[in-house]
């Protein structure tokens, strides 16, 4: 076995970075030439969109009402449980709702996206594409980034009202709250700044997802092994990216918000 | 087509100075033992791949100096029937036969149905028209790859072992359709084939076109026009260039065992 070489791994590195880069950059310049795939965008839409929503619902939901009954005993400490959907509606809009559904989506669909192309890898089919004279990056990259994007932005504002949803449940049943006092709490709470947060994340996030799934996908190599390893490297890498980049995004719009 | 000096090396050299030329209408014969580089060769030529060094030239392009984005137009006018076939598995043998139509149009249309249909009988596989990769046998599959690169009667036509791993029979099948392609389109093309057999069937008939099948060319007959010549790879390098009555005198030992 040859020697572990750091300069190779570094080399190596910087490498996928800048294939990455690439191809993230294609799948974006793509919009703007012909062909489009107008039907395989619609069909990863469906895919992505309508297939995630019960989990998205399910993890928005409990992520709200679990908010809810954490929030309120340290609350209650000091008499103010009224806050409670104040707090709730600043977390789930702000950070959970795009996070987790970001996080979800990418262990659902970053997962499928790798898999797929990783399999179209190994059995030619991408070289057989590309024989053909479609771009694959035409064809698979860009319509499954444009969906995701578009999708994880309705799943994530979803996400929000149903975890508001699920705050309000524990408020209203456990703790005894009013419900017109839950929702206008919930409501002034936002504000301009926070809503711009809530939804530029899930743009971002959409973004890698999509591109992360498909660059591990296109870059499988070593049969089926090489396509299982692709598919977790690219559920981590997103997971990791998502979490990564929504510090940034945080810091950088706080900054711009001036909180 | 033309190569001029291409080699290639992933963690060996691979090919070493390869040169040849594949005129407009004629079609080469590529043998060589398994893995000699011949499905790289065929990969080249279509840019798939990039060599190390070395030109390559198709229909009057560059495509050694050609960025990806540019090749994707000149791969139109090139047919390729890959090794393992390719196919797409998850769309129908139809759509696979018209993926190239159906990317001008977006959708299957009347006409581009009875072209499909034409190009399977072209096969012999119409009834298949509707059924999945996954539900053909690998004979099937192969002419299903076959009937894909022809549908659009491409300038080139590159074919990777089309008789592979198949029984006698299938395999004469596909080599009576690419002599029906090569004397009635004249397609320019390369064949990688593993059968010597296959190779001097394609060398020593013709497609007549009245009785609609294969015959031995009569002994007046030179097989030259026939307009398919050999290529032996061996160790990197071609190590011989000619037709079947060239190969048949040639003395070189290693030939002659191949041939054997
Ligand atoms: N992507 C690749 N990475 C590393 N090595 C490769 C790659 N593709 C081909 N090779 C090497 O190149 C050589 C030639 O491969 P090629 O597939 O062209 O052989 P072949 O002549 O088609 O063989 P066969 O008759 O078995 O199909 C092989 O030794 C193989 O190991
Ligand atoms: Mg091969």
């Amino acid at each position: 076995m040859p020697l572990f070489s750091p300069t190779e791994f570094a080399k190596e590195q910087v490498l996928a970075v800048q294939e990455y880069s690439l191809l993230a950059g294609r799948s974006l310049s793509n919009v703007f030439t012909q062909p489009r795939y107008i039907a395989d965008t619609l069909l990863q839409a469906d895919l992505i969109g309508v297939g995630s929503l019960p989990i998205v619902v399910l993890t928005g939901f409990f992520t709200g009402a679990v908010l809810a009954l954490q929030t309120s005993s340290t609350l209650q400490q000091f008499g103010s449980l009224s806050l409670t959907g104040k707090l709730v509606s600043l977390s789930m809009v702000r950070e959970l709702g795009p996070v987790l559904t970001g996080l979800m989506v990418a262990g659902r669909n970053s997962s499928g996206m790798a898999s797929e192309l990783g399999s179209m890898k190994v059995t030619e089919q991408i070289d057989a594409m590309r024989a053909m004279g479609v771009d694959p990056s035409k064809k698979l990259v860009t319509p499954r980034v444009i969906a995701t994007v578009v999708m994880l932005f309705f799943l994530s504002i979803i996400s929000d009202l149903v975890g508001l949803t699920g705050g309000f449940m524990i408020s209203f049943t456990l703790l005894g709250l009013d419900a017109s006092q839950y929702w206008t709490t919930a409501y002034q709470a936002l504000r301009f700044g926070d809503v711009i947060m809530g939804l530029s994340k899930p743009v971002v996030f959409g973004f890698i997802i999509a591109s992360i799934g498909c660059y591990y996908g296109l870059s499988a190599k070593g049969g089926t092994q090489g396509v299982g390893r692709a598919t977790t490297q690219a559920v981590v890498a997103a997971s990791v990216l998502i979490l990564v980049s929504d510090f940034f995004i945080t810091r950088l719009l706080m900054g711009f918000f001036q909180y | 087509m033309r190569f001029e000096d291409v080699s290639i090396a992933f963690d060996h050299p691979v090919l070493e100075g390869i040169s040849f030329q594949l005129p407009r209408g004629e079609t080469k014969i590529l043998m060589g033992v398994a893995g000699t580089g011949k499905t790289l060769i065929l990969k080249l030529a279509l840019g798939l791949l990039k060599p190390d060094s070395g030109h390559i030239d198709v229909l009057g392009n560059e495509i050694t100096a050609m960025r990806e984005q540019e090749l994707f137009a000149l791969r139109r006018n090139i047919g390729m029937v890959f090794q393992e076939s390719a196919l797409f598995d998850s769309l129908t043998v139809e759509e696979n036969v018209a993926y190239r139509l159906i990317e001008e149009t977006g959708r299957v249309t009347e006409e581009i149905h009875e072209r499909v249909l034409e190009a399977l009988r072209f096969v012999e596989l119409e009834h298949t028209v509707s059924l999945f990769p996954a539900e053909l046998s690998g004979g099937m599959r192969r002419r299903v790859a076959i009937a894909r690169a022809i549908i659009t009667q491409p300038e080139v036509l590159l074919y990777d072992s089309p008789t592979g791993g198949l029984d006698p029979v299938t395999s004469d099948r596909i080599i009576e359709l690419i002599v029906k392609q090569r004397d009635v389109y004249h397609t320019s093309s390369l064949m990688v084939t593993h059968r010597l057999q296959d190779a001097f069937t394609m060398a020593s008939h013709y497609f007549d076109r009245q009785q609609n099948k294969m015959l031995p060319v009569g002994d007046g007959v030179d097989c030259g026009d026939l307009n398919t010549r050999f290529l032996i790879l061996r160790d990197c390098k071609i190590i011989f260039e000619g037709n079947a009555a060239e190969l048949l005198r040639c003395t070189d030992p290693y030939i002659r065992e191949y041939l054997s």
